[in-house]
Order: structure tokens, then C-alpha cells, then sequence
């Protein structure tokens, strides 16, 4: 048992969604954008988390920094591109009756309540359109894949800069 | 102000709806189950490569994606008449043993268990006494007072902060909770440890599947290799991880898990009397041996249980067009040969036909057509799938360990053998097959060990990996016993492309909706008779369910004998009582 939260250093970007529901996947076709942008050595681990609810447990404690990528229900028009800091994301859950009902939301408070929610954490991620069976995104949705990955690779090269301080070494 | 409006997307399988009518004495006389949201992977998957098709069929589910990954591989291996290398098949149940594990710890201290654990309960425990009971039943070494008052005040801090909301079920308090303060406290303090156990036991599928989450399957086998000498195949450094890993299985759950449901279970023996349901039970069979058409060779054999007769044990083929069919009577389908018809899975039809009622609404048009799932069922009989099934099954065919474990579990309750067909028999019966699972993964193990030495490295049979060398028109079924129950999935393949795909998974089986012929499925079976203590919070019927397993979320919906509702429970947990 680590006494802080997460392998310092250790960073990760979590894609979530299921990709059968169109814009339901938008977090894992995201992150399969921004793996093509980073190229074969990422320097992050980039992890398709799907829909694993409490199973993404041991990922989400196992690091310091954690990106997460996802559909956000916010109440805006769809495909708005959505961001939220480790402070504005509630950490919640209510009465369930299956093992699969588990939220991400519910993932993170277990972290929180068991001191190991990672250190940096962000939501990024857009409001959807479009629910339904399928597995491309809609247009609206699609078009702000561009502009999340674009967003997430400014949040890497900061969590680099970061990490480089912490560890001393030149940025 | 943000952070009350915004919600990420809820990922669920769909919601489970159960509508329930009560008597004067708040007994259940009638319960129907729906699935309120539409699976379309059988229309997703027409068309397709068949061995791209358990890349589809593991989205299906979030949380199942080995168990249709190994469904799906298996049909296409099945329809292409591919057989799969000793080692490669060693290694698949493994991976299958794992889950089993991995998927009843976490059901039953992170679900279940809160059923019967009151949380709240904890604070008021002698964490001594709790300490005296732990060394009583089992060698595990957290075990100190100590260290239980340090799980106590870990509570009492959640419980000062308000969140206590992440201890999900919130019914503390509620007067169908019988266990001491003190066994409260051991079972919470095994609901943390749980957490941290399930990140030791998931190498398995990091290491055969490449990556996990999301492991990688391969139609003909497997797609790690097995080079001793290699970096990047299963050498000896993974293969001495994996036996570690399977000790860090076993002995939670022969020090722990199996410990606490004895420890659990003699308060709650009225749920020994209550929840059957069916009496019918149906397995598919798993853990095959080299010849994966031999059923005889099958761990868990290849059963038919009806009326609880287990000397009368038969094999159902899941080939035979006519025993083996759904109906869509009552469900959100149309068949072109009608509502009453049904049709085996290799004919059957995805073509939707909602009918209402239009949410947001108060009842479910149960005369009509309910439920997103079909109702499947064995020559017209509904069955029970699941743990309580393979138990069943294992034990009649005379399983040595099978029967000690279950004998002995019966005479530790002293409770006859009826007693295994209830709520606490499933919940019982899932944590002896664990035991007997974990055990086989030593087994398979030692095996795979034994088949490297002599030479059986090769993991991947690529004979028929080409579309050029399959036939024209080719028909499968792949299955797999989920954790949940008996999954399959059926396949046709016209030139090279899917031309049908049908799963039929457990909890179809199990929360059917009525058929042609008015049967109910089984968890509309199991809650008839049940009462409640309080109706306006439904304890009962959650134990009940969730002794199923679902793999949905639920919602419950009651009604009172003069039709007014009682309560709706959804994820949220609004309960009122307006009649």
C-alpha cells in the first residue's frame, strides 16, 4: 500500500465509452485520435477503459496524473467541448442494483476515499448528440475530436513540464 | 455550481425494471421484469468478418468483454471446424478461471454483500470481538483489533463526511438486517481489502491477452506465444507472475470469501426457504478439454435440470432448431412469422417493434409487450442460469469436490439439500464454485507447465485462418459460462461475411419476460411470495435479484393491491409512498 496517491511520475490517459452507442464512445475514439498524434512513444500510457466501471480501479490509483477522456452530459449544445479539473467533478453515486451500474464518478470517490486519487486529474471530453446503436460518432460530436486532442496534448506537455521540475531534471 | 449539473453519461447495460403487485399483507402475488434499453450488436455484426467479431461482441458488455470474446471466438471456431492448440486451450481457461474469481469477489463484497452488511452498523463493533470472530474462522493475517479499529474509524470518517453514498445501497438501518455490529465490521473490512485484491488477480489477462483492459482474442487460439527464452512471449518470468497471481486468488478466497459467507449466511437462513423460482436450470458447460466437441470431457458438464430433479440430469444440444428458441410475445421485436412464433438462433430476427408505453411513465402494459429482452427457453420450459445451475449440474454428475463442498456447506447451516434452491442457495453456490474454479486454475496451471515441457508451445492453429479455406455457408455456436450463467452465441456465415449473429446471454435466461405460453422468467418466478417487511423500501427484492447477478442496473417498481404505487427505486434512490 502506497501512502500517497498513485506512482509518482506514472501518467496516464484514460479513453471511456462505449463504442457500440455512437456518441457514447466519443472518450475511445478520442484517444485513439491523440495516440496517432503522439506517435509510437507516447511518453503516457493511453488506456481504452471502455465501459469497466470498479475493474478501472487499480489504473486510475496506479498513477499521479490522470487525463480522462470521455462524454460529458453538462447541458450544453452537443459536440461543446468540455473540460473539468480534479476539484469540479462530483464524486458520486446512488443505490444500484448491479455490479455494472458502477459509475467512473463512483471510481474516483473509492480513490478519494481511499486517499489514492491521483494528484493531477482532468475531464475532458464534449456533450453528446447522438446515443443511439452505432459506431461512428455524429457529425457534431466528430468535429470536436480535433479540438479535445488538441487540448489534450497542451495538458501533457504541462504534466511533462511538471514532472521534469519535480524530478529536477531540465525541462 | 457546476459540479450539480454535470454528469457524465451513466454507462449501463440498460436499466432492469422489475414491477411488482402486492396482497393485503404485503406479499409479492406478481412480479414482471423488463430491460428497459435495446442491445443492437446482432444488427452491428451482419455483414462483418466473422473473426473481427468478437472485437464487436466484447463492447456488447462493459463489464462481460472476456466472456463474449471467448463466446464469439469459440462460435467462429466451431462454424470453421478450427481446432485450437492443446496449450492455447490451457491458457484460455486459465483466463476463464480467473474471471470467475475476479467477477464473484467483486459481485459479492461490492454488491451483494451490502444486501446483508449494514455499514453503519460497523461503528458500534468491538473491533476485539471482531478480531476474536476473524481468527475463529480463518488463518488470514489482518486479523488485530487494531487493525479492525482502524477499518472502524476509516467508516466513521466516510460517515462524518456525508459520502457515505460510495457504500452504494443506503438502506442502514433497515430492520432485515440481522448481523451483529461485529460481523459487520469483518465484512466491511473484506469490502476494502477486496479493492485492493482485484489488482493482484488481473495478470493473468494482462499477460496472455497483451494488454488489459481489453485484452486481445484470436479466432484459432490465442495471440501470445510461448518462448521461454523470449522477451515479448510467455516466458519463464510471466509464467512464475501467473503462479503467483493464482496464489494471491486462492487464498482469498479460502481465507476470506468462503470463511465470511459461512459467517454470514446462519443469519439470514429464512433466504433458504425463499427466491427459487423455476426449479429448472440450464448450463452450457465449460472448461473443455483438447476435443472441444467432447462434452464429456467438460469441468462443468453440459446440463438440463428440470423440477429440481437432479438424478434425472440431461444433455440439451444447443443445435436442435426445435427445443432451443426465443419468443418475442412480450417483448419489443417483430418476427415475420408472427408474436407467437419462435425461432431458434441461427433464424432469428432483430427487428424492433416498441410499442409504449413513452417514458417517462407509471407502468409497464404487462398484458402487452414489456421488455427489450426476448424470452428464450429450452422446449418451452423457462430455466435458471448461473452459479446455483452449475453447482447443480456439477453436483449431480457427481463432481467429488463439488459434493464435499456443498455437503459441508449445508451441514456447517444445518440445512437440507432443498435449502440450495433460494436466494442464499445461489448466493452459497457462487461461492463454491469460486473455491472450486480457484482450484482448477492450480491445476490448469501445473498442466500448462507439464505441456510446455514436453514441447506443445504452439499457441495458434492457422489453417483456416484464410477465408479462401472456409466452406461457402457454415453455422456455429459458441458458449461460455459467463460468471453470470449460460451464455451463447449463435452464427451463421454465408461467403465469408456474418449473415446472422444472435447471443443469447444470461440474464436473458434469467429476466426474461413471460412467453407465447404465459410462463414467467425466472426472476418473475422467484419474487412471487416473497413479503416485505417495509414495501416502501424494497430490501427484500434486492437481495433476491441480486442473488441472479444482473448485468443490468435496476430499477423496481411496486404496487399495492388497490393499484397505487408504493415505490420506484432508480439510481438515484426516490422513494415515495403516495398510495
Amino acid at each position: 500500500m502506497g501512502d500517497g496517491p498513485g506512482v509518482e511520475g506514472r501518467r496516464v490517459v484514460l479513453g471511456l465509452g462505449n463504442l457500440l452507442n455512437r456518441d457514447e464512445g466519443l472518450g475511445v475514439h478520442a484517444l485513439r485520435a491523440l495516440e496517432r498524434r503522439l506517435g509510437p512513444e507516447p511518453e503516457v500510457e493511453l488506456v481504452d477503459g471502455g465501459v469497466l466501471g470498479l475493474n478501472l480501479l487499480p489504473v486510475v490509483e496506479a498513477c499521479s496524473h490522470l487525463l480522462v477522456l470521455d462524454a460529458v452530459d453538462a447541458g450544453e449544445h452537443p459536440g461543446t467541448v468540455v473540460e473539468l479539473g480534479r476539484d469540479d467533478i462530483p464524486l458520486l453515486a446512488g443505490v444500484k442494483l448491479s455490479e455494472h451500474q458502477v459509475t467512473f464518478q463512483e471510481v474516483l470517490g473509492l480513490a478519494s476515499f481511499r486517499d489514492r486519487l491521483p494528484a493531477t486529474l482532468h475531464l475532458l471530453g464534449a456533450q453528446p448528440q447522438d446515443l443511439r446503436i452505432g459506431l461512428d460518432l455524429s457529425a457534431v460530436v466528430a468535429a470536436a475530436i480535433p479540438p479535445i486532442v488538441e487540448r489534450a496534448a497542451e495538458i501533457l506537455s504541462a504534466w511533462r513540464r511538471s514532472v521534469a521540475v519535480v524530478s529536477g531534471r531540465p525541462g | 455550481m457546476t459540479r450539480l449539473v454535470v454528469d457524465p453519461i451513466t454507462r449501463i447495460e440498460g436499466h432492469l425494471r422489475i414491477e411488482a403487485e402486492l396482497d393485503a399483507s404485503n406479499t409479492i402475488t406478481q412480479a414482471y421484469s423488463s430491460g428497459t434499453m435495446v442491445r443492437g450488436i446482432e444488427i452491428i455484426l451482419q455483414g462483418r468478418d466473422p473473426r473481427d467479431a468478437w472485437a464487436f461482441a466484447q463492447r456488447a458488455c462493459g463489464v462481460c468483454t472476456t466472456v463474449h470474446s471467448f463466446a464469439s471466438i469459440r462460435a467462429v471456431e466451431d462454424a470453421l471446424e478450427i481446432r485450437i492448440p492443446k496449450a492455447a486451450n490451457l491458457m484460455r481457461n486459465l483466463m476463464i478461471a480467473q474471471q470467475y474469481a475476479h467477477d464473484h469477489v467483486m459481485h459479492f463484497y461490492h454488491l451483494h454483500a451490502l444486501d446483508w452488511v449494514d455499514v453503519v452498523s460497523c461503528l458500534s463493533a468491538d473491533p476485539a470481538a471482531t478480531s476474536a470472530i476473524q481468527q475463529s474462522i480463518s488463518p488470514w493475517p489482518n486479523s488485530s483489533p487494531g487493525y479492525f479499529a482502524d477499518v472502524q474509524a476509516k467508516v466513521q470518517a466516510i460517515v462524518d463526511s456525508g459520502q457515505l453514498s460510495i457504500f452504494a445501497n443506503g438502506y442502514w438501518g433497515h430492520p432485515a438486517y440481522k448481523l451483529p455490529p461485529e460481523v459487520n465490521l469483518l465484512a466491511v473490512a473484506h469490502y476494502l481489502e477486496a479493492l485492493d485484491w482485484q489488482s493482484h488477480v488481473t495478470k493473468i489477462h494482462t499477460i496472455f491477452g497483451g494488454k488489459n483492459p481489453h485484452p486481445n482474442f484470436v479466432v484459432g487460439g490465442v495471440p501470445m506465444p510461448i518462448d521461454l527464452d523470449s522477451d515479448t512471449a510467455l516466458n519463464a518470468e510471466r509464467l512464475a507472475i501467473i503462479g503467483d497471481s493464482i496464489g494471491e486468488i486462492t487464498r482469498f478466497v479460502d481465507q476470506v470469501y468462503l470463511p465470511d459467507l459461512l459467517a454470514i449466511a446462519p443469519y439470514y437462513l429464512e433466504y433458504a426457504g425463499l427466491g427459487e423460482g423455476l426449479g429448472n436450470f440450464l448450463t452450457w458447460g465449460e472448461f473443455p478439454g483438447e476435443d472441444p466437441n467432447d462434452t464429456s470431457q467438460l469441468l462443468v458438464p453440459r446440463a438440463l435440470i428440470l423440477d429440481r430433479d437432479l438424478a434425472g440430469i440431461t444433455e440439451p444440444d444447443p443445435r436442435d432448431m426445435e427445443a432451443m428458441k426465443e419468443f418475442i410475445t412480450h417483448s419489443w421485436y417483430r418476427y415475420e412469422a408472427g408474436d407467437q412464433a419462435g425461432l431458434h438462433p441461427w433464424e432469428g430476427e432483430t427487428v424492433f417493434n416498441e410499442t409504449g408505453p413513452t417514458p417517462p411513465f407509471e407502468e409497464l402494459d404487462v398484458e402487452g409487450k414489456y421488455t427489450w429482452l426476448k424470452a428464450p427457453r429450452w422446449n418451452g420450459t423457462p430455466v435458471e442460469v448461473g452459479p446455483l445451475a452449475r453447482v447443480l449440474a456439477m453436483y449431480a454428475a457427481g463432481h467429488e469436490q463439488t459434493v464435499e463442498l456443498v455437503d459441508s456447506v449445508l451441514a456447517t447451516l444445518g440445512a437440507p439439500i432443498e435449502a440450495v434452491f433460494s436466494t442464499l442457495g445461489r448466493t452459497a453456490a457462487r461461492a463454491i464454485e469460486t473455491k472450486v474454479f480457484a482450484d482448477h486454475l492450480r491445476t490448469t496451471y501445473d498442466e500448462l507447465l507439464a505441456a510446455i515441457q514436453a514441447g506443445d508451445t504452439q499457441t495458434f492453429n492457422a489453417d483456416r485462418w484464410e477465408p479462401r479455406s472456409w466452406p461457402g455457408s457454415a453455422k456455429g455456436f459458441g458458449y461460455m459460462e459467463a460468471p453470470r450463467g449460460a451464455l451463447g452465441h449463435w452464427v451463421v456465415i454465408e461467403d465469408g461475411a456474418i449473415d446472422n449473429y444472435q447471443l443469447v446471454v444470461p440474464t436473458t435466461w434469467n429476466a426474461s419476460p413471460r412467453d407465447a405460453q404465459g410462463n414467467p422468467g425466472a426472476y418473475e418466478a422467484s419474487l412471487v411470495g416473497t413479503t416485505l417487511a417495509q414495501p416502501d423500501i424494497p430490501l427484500e427484492i434486492l437481495r433476491t435479484i441480486h442473488s441472479f447477478d444482473p448485468c443490468m442496473a435496476c430499477a423496481i417498481h411496486l404496487v399495492d393491491a388497490s393499484g397505487n404505487e408504493v415505490a420506484e427505486v432508480g439510481a438515484g434512490l426516490h422513494v415515495h409512498a403516495d398510495g
